[in-house]
């Protein structure tokens, strides 16, 4: 029987979730193994290196390198107050002084009669990494993190913006065919939005200042993304952007409803607490933005159902491509044959008979799977 | 190596690892076939050995040969099984990341930069004295990047000490981390002044490790750049690929060491300069970046366009050239907003393929603009060394030749090569012709070519080792022929006769925004005699005779009478129209035979 390789999205009711939480340097793990973790709970922690700042202190002085340390009024490793002297030159009897100040608080790492340069770092910053997910630990990874398994449900979005965020699932939109309208978004402080086929720039904005965590969307037009982030995002690499509110879009760019098995799975988990990230990256190791909502493992966790891969006659498929871009439909045939389509090109297609009704040959390089 | 009669090259991509067989027939090396799979260096995997295994099982099945055995390419060749040479190349894990840093940001650090992109690497940054940040940003910025390896360069023999010291304390102030191996210490090397080596010694102290090689610029006029590179080579090996997960077990399956993909395009590409006697252009598009290397006189030069895909990154392209600058090569309607959205799909979903006109063409159109760019890019780092006093005689005073121009000319270049899906699998060659025709706008008389299956990497990688193999199968497996431009160049009124021409007994004429096609199959070649206006040129002066011989191809022979530079009417309606004709002459609009 004929097959092709084409993945799709995540979309899975009761899965079993494993998030690997990893500190950006090693720390200290704060959790153990077996340990239940609530989502906000942290699971390591770090002290990362202040910033460092140089100080020309030998030029600014106006002596050699090796005189340096005849100079100082401070020695290395002495805690330093931003606009405090460090080194200090009289001339004239003392009478006109010269003098090197920190620019910053912090510690005096080193002095170099080398450079003639003064190093001083701000003081450690603490940084931690959180759960993000409610669940167990699984294991943990010395010195750098844990891996937490959680149950619940997983949707993969297409592509985010925004970083980790949490808050209550909140429908804003009729239906999955519906563009979000602005005054729909109302008392929505800390929620997830869920809207239907798409949002233009305004009424993004409109959800990120009325204090939204997240919204997650069918489409939005690349003029929105551009309002929404103030530039031109070039490599699909995203997560780090300083923006209020997670966005993720489940389908594309353009206006596209929001795929019926995705809108319904969001509705019935409407009220819990969702954990969303928008990072996402397109390339070799592809990360896709997620929605996750835990549930409390009260039972043995579903077998593991490995995410068809192949697409065979008889899949449901979405087509991913222009034409008949977001269009639906199941697979008839697949000729093992090149076939010439529009382009020229020679290529594999598969026949696709879709809900509406027409029969249409796709390059099976356009399919997405949909899992059923 | 007489005996070398198989050999199988593996090139170890981001995404895909390709195998290629070559064997030894009566008339000399010949490509067998080719085999593919996913590389394997991230999870669930981490092991880039499985991948090779992959790819080499597939050309085992489409071959009938053996080269696997106990888990590993088997050499010599054994009984029939096995390969007498295994050798690979790779730019799995994202390639070899590099910082460089100089004093002057024109002259020592474009040198250190010259380097470490000859050598293979993607210079993620350059840090220099003038670079116009202060120095908690420089901090900050190295901090935040975590290369591969660091190129120190700076001051010339004799020259600034205290500029590098500084460059050193940045580094022990940003506690610089390699992205790669939690526990090595960040490769750096140090090709600057040498009277600073003692003070850079003292300074980094054992942070990181250390390797001094000769000065790359030790005079302003003299550029030494064959240490560094060899330097950053052995660490590449030594350090980055053997912290990336499985190469420790490749390394041990080669019959040479494992070189990186650009590095060894980079000398393919030189050999073809040599072999073709002829100034060389080569692109290699991709997904995520592309890659400019050029060979004029006996300069090569490399650059790479970390953001410019047609993937990936093509909404980067997009970014850079706006969407009017796409849409102009367009030769039908499309509004901004769709075509932005279009893009922006393609980004989300890199392997689609455009399955309508309009998807297709607006892909082309990115990758003009592309390529476009990265041309620009590479000019202006593929330069004559800058901040030289020059000698001038009486006769340079009317020819402002100015220190540090650019390399690149394209008239005398006699050979452009186009590799990268969207060059090599166009669905008619005549659409690659003129991509690159309208992206590079070649001046005179210039062969173009497209890389078949994008083997240059694993040939680059066996010219190390057996050089005629590796020309006799680019020449006969690797390069297709696409034909021949001939642009004249200087000022003409549009309509206006710009050049006449004899080939094969037939004559023709060239207006000025015209573009013509003559057939002149694959394989042929045909004597030409341009004769171009007294205001024209096509590589013997202005209003000077032309003739010699020309190579056929898909396209044939493009007379381009466009101009130079070429521009596009401004009116949408006349720009789309000429689009159309331009398109149908060369024979690359879809649909239209």
């Amino acid at each position: 029987m004929p097959v092709a390789y084409t993945p799709g999205l995540r979309v899975a009711a009761d899965t079993v979730i494993r998030k690997n939480r990893r500190l950006p340097m090693r720390g200290q793990v704060l959790v153990t193994a077996g340990q239940t973790v609530v989502a906000e709970a942290a699971v390591a922690r770090a002290e990362m290196p202040g910033a460092a700042q140089l100080i020309r202190a030998a030029q600014m002085l106006h002596v050699e390198p090796q005189e340096l340390p005849r100079h100082l009024v401070k020695r290395a490793g002495e805690e330093v107050q931003a606009g405090e002297a460090i080194a200090r030159t009289r001339s004239l009897w003392g009478l006109l002084k010269n003098e090197v100040r920190s620019p910053i608080s912090g510690i005096i790492e080193e002095i170099s009669s080398t450079s003639g340069h003064i190093r001083v770092r701000e003081r450690p910053r603490t940084v931690e990494v959180r759960a993000h997910v409610a669940g167990r630990v699984l294991e943990v990874i010395a010195g750098e993190g844990a891996v937490i398994e959680a149950r619940g449900a997983l949707v993969q979005g297409i592509f985010g913006v925004g970083g980790e965020r949490r808050g209550v699932l909140r429908l804003v939109s009729d239906g999955p065919d519906q563009v979000l309208r602005a005054e729909a978004i109302q008392d929505c402080q800390g929620c997830v939005l869920v809207a239907g086929a798409g949002a233009d720039g305004p009424t993004i904005s409109r959800a990120a200042n009325a204090g939204a965590a997240g919204l997650v969307v069918g489409a939005v037009s690349d003029e929105a993304l551009r309002q929404y982030v103030g530039y031109d995002i070039g490599v699909a690499i995203t997560g780090q952007e300083d923006v209020p509110m997670t966005l993720i879009i489940t389908e594309g760019f353009g206006e596209l409803p929001m795929a019926r098995r995705t809108w319904e799975l969001l509705g019935s988990l409407e009220g819990q607490l969702a954990s969303v990230d928008g990072a996402t990256q397109i390339r070799a190791g592809v990360i896709r933005p997620e929605i996750i909502v835990t549930r409390e493992a009260t039972a043995e966790a579903p077998p593991e159902a490995a995410p068809e891969q192949v697409v065979t006659v008889g899949s449901r498929v979405r087509v991913i491509r222009e034409p008949n871009f977001g269009a639906l439909g199941r697979v008839t045939a697949l000729p093992p044959e090149l076939t010439e389509i529009e382009t020229e090109s020679r290529v594999r297609i598969a026949a696709v008979k879709l809900d509406r009704g027409e029969e249409v040959r796709v390059p099976r390089a356009n399919l997405e799977l949909i899992q059923e | 190596m007489p005996g070398v009669a198989r050999i199988v090259a593996t090139d170890c991509g981001s995404t895909t690892t390709k195998a290629v067989l070559i064997e030894r027939q009566e008339d000399g090396y010949h490509l067998i076939g080719r085999g593919e799979a996913p590389t394997t260096v991230e999870a669930p995997f981490d092991d880039v050995t499985v991948g090779v295994r992959n790819a080499i099982g597939e050309l085992e099945e489409l071959t009938g040969r053996e080269f696997l055995g106990d888990g590993r390419v088997q050499t010599p060749c054994r009984s029939g099984s096995g390969a007498d040479l295994y050798l690979s190349t790779s730019s799995a894990g994202g390639g070899l990341q590099m910082l460089v840093t100089g004093v002057v940001k024109t002259m020592t650090a474009e040198s250190a930069q010259r380097a470490a992109l000859g050598a293979g690497a993607i210079v993620i940054d350059v840090i220099a004295v003038d670079d116009g940040r202060a120095d908690h940003e420089r901090i900050a910025r190295i901090r935040a990047i975590r290369p591969d390896m660091i190129l120190m360069s700076g001051g010339t023999e004799g020259g600034t000490v205290q500029h590098l010291l500084d460059t050193a304390e940045l580094l022990v102030a940003a506690d610089a981390r390699p992205r790669l191996g939690r526990a090595f210490k960040l490769p750096v090397i140090y090709a600057g002044n040498s009277e600073a080596r003692q003070g850079v010694q003292q300074i980094v102290g054992e942070r990181v490790e250390l390797l001094m090689v000769d000065n790359l610029r030790p005079q302003l006029e003299r550029e030494n750049l064959g240490p560094a590179r060899e330097a950053i080579h052995r660490l590449f090996l030594e350090h980055v690929m053997a912290q990336a997960p499985g190469y420790d077990e490749l390394l041990t399956w080669t019959s040479a060491p494992v070189m990186s993909t650009p590095r060894a395009v980079g000398e393919m590409v030189q050999l073809a300069a040599r072999e073709e006697g002829a100034d060389v252009l080569a692109v290699d598009i991709g997904g995520a970046t592309t890659d400019v290397f050029s060979v004029f006189g006996d300069q090569f030069n490399r650059t790479v366009s970390a953001n410019l895909g047609l993937s990936y990154s093509v909404c980067n392209v997009l970014a850079e050239a706006g969407g009017s600058g796409i849409r102009r090569w367009i030769p039908a309607a499309m509004a901004e907003s769709d075509l932005r959205d279009r893009l922006r799909n393609k980004m989300i979903r890199p392997t689609t393929i455009p399955q309508s006109v309009a998807d297709l063409l607006l892909e082309q159109a990115v990758a003009r603009e592309a390529l476009r760019l990265a041309l620009a890019h590479h000019g202006a780092l593929a330069s004559g060394l800058k901040g030289i006093q020059q000698a001038r005689t009486m006769a340079d005073v009317f020819t402002q030749v100015v220190s540090g121009a650019s390399l690149v000319d394209m008239m005398s270049l006699g050979l452009i090569i186009g590799s990268g899906g969207i060059l090599s699998h166009a669905p008619r060659r005549e659409q690659a012709a003129m991509m690159i025709t309208d992206a590079f706008e070649p001046r005179g008389v210039t062969k173009l070519a497209v890389d078949s299956i994008f083997m240059m990497p694993q040939l680059g990688v066996l010219a190390s080792v057996l050089p005629e193999a590796a020309m006799q199968v680019f020449c006969r497996d690797c390069l297709i022929p696409l034909g021949t431009v001939i642009a004249p160049v200087g000022r003409a009124r549009e309509g206006e006769a710009v050049l006449e021409w004899e080939m094969r007994g037939e004559r023709g004429e060239l207006r000025a925004g015209d573009l013509r096609r003559m057939p002149l199959p694959t394989g042929e070649r045909a004597e030409v005699t341009l004769h171009p206006s007294r205001a024209m040129d096509v590589g013997a002066g202005r209003g000077r005779r032309w003739r010699g011989l020309v190579e056929g191809g898909a396209a044939g022979v493009i007379f381009d009478g466009r101009g130079r530079p070429l521009e596009l009417p401004p009116d949408d309606r006349q720009r789309l129209t000429k689009l159309g004709q331009w398109m149908r002459a060369a024979g690359a609009m879809p649909g239209v035979s």
